[in-house]
């Protein structure tokens, strides 16, 4: 599932990789909103009986970026296996998968308001008065990736560029983290 | 008193309501509120459901409901831009928190490239990975 702001953006990936799961478009961000994902890549293991089993967790699909973001993605493909093979029981009993979820507050569900109106507005061609908005929604939840890094795209600033990198940076010196593993147990 | 059309998001979804301002404050009519987040008016207040949370402060003289003042009794943001005639109204913390909590995987609906629509309910009986990623 792409958090994507067209689904033009996501389609290259998509084509290249030809999946034959469901793969979605999620332009208004309904699913981070759900779920409260606040960066990508975010993964959630579902049982048969729709039941949340991990909790978001990061998890990259190669090892092609490893150098830089650090995650292993043959540790989750393992873990993933395993547990689609019944080899093991679920990653985590209920209330530790309870403990281990992030919840939003008001503030952050603020945000996500101010990105959707900001969404729209974009979508409309209304990029000046998407601006402001975009700009709250990052005051608002500076945690949420999936709005400060994911409005880029749309305020015609480069996401993989200085303002990203900077960003990341000043995250880190206060000593917040730009990834948020879930521990090993 | 004369009323604007806005575009009301919600979830993702727009629809067009009126809006009348009542000294600076944006109101919707009880009808436009009801279609547009189930809430109603009743004499106990904004109720959805078996819940009401008594309507203190957020009803006009006219019957006219504020809406931010709507958002802040049942833990809504809402978001009006009035220069461009927009409210966003988003979900409240504590409902999605109390969903996430109960572990119970919340269902969507989302296109794919082919516009097909594919809902995470469709997939009940197999194990999932619900993997987000972006092209930024």
């Amino acid at each position: 599932m792409a958090l994507d702001k067209t689904p033009e953006d996501a389609r290259p990936w998509i084509e290249a990789a030809a999946p034959t799961h469901p793969s979605l478009i999620d332009t208004r961000h309904l699913v981070a909103d759900l779920y409260n994902m606040v960066n990508v890549p975010t993964v959630v293991w579902i049982d048969e009986a729709g039941r949340i089993v991990r909790p978001n967790d990061v998890a990259y699909g190669n090892n092609k970026w490893q150098e830089a973001h650090g995650f292993d993605a043959e540790v989750h493909k393992g873990a993933l296996r395993a547990w689609v093979r019944e080899e093991v029981a679920v990653p985590f009993a209920p209330e530790r998968a309870r403990e281990l979820q992030l919840l939003p507050s008001p503030e952050h569900q603020e945000a996500r308001a101010e990105f959707a109106l900001g969404q729209w507005l974009w979508e409309q061609g209304r990029q000046d008065a998407a601006e402001p908005h975009f700009v709250r929604a990052g005051e608002l939840a500076p945690q949420d990736f999936t709005i400060r890094r994911g409005s880029m795209p749309m305020r015609d600033i480069d996401p993989m560029g200085p303002e990203f990198f900077t960003m990341v940076q000043e995250w880190s010196a206060a000593g917040e983290d730009y990834y948020r593993p879930l521990p090993e147990s | 008193m004369s009323s604007e059309t806005y575009t009301l998001l919600d979830a993702g979804a727009a629809a067009t309501v009126d809006v009348a301002a009542r000294g600076g404050r944006a109101c919707l009519s009880p009808e436009a509120l009801e279609s547009a987040t189930g809430w109603s008016v009743k004499p106990e207040g904004f109720c959805l459901g078996d819940v009401c949370v008594p309507a203190r402060g957020a009803l006009e003289d006219d019957g006219m409901v504020d809406v931010s003042a709507f958002g802040r009794l049942t833990g809504r943001p809402v978001i009006v831009d009035e220069a461009e005639q927009i409210i966003s109204l988003g979900a409240a913390a504590a409902i999605r928190g109390e969903a996430l909590q109960t572990l119970e995987a919340p269902d969507f609906t989302l296109p794919d490239l082919d516009g097909q629509l594919h809902s995470l309910s469709d997939y009940r009986g197999q194990k999932i990975l619900l993997a987000a990623y972006a092209s930024w």
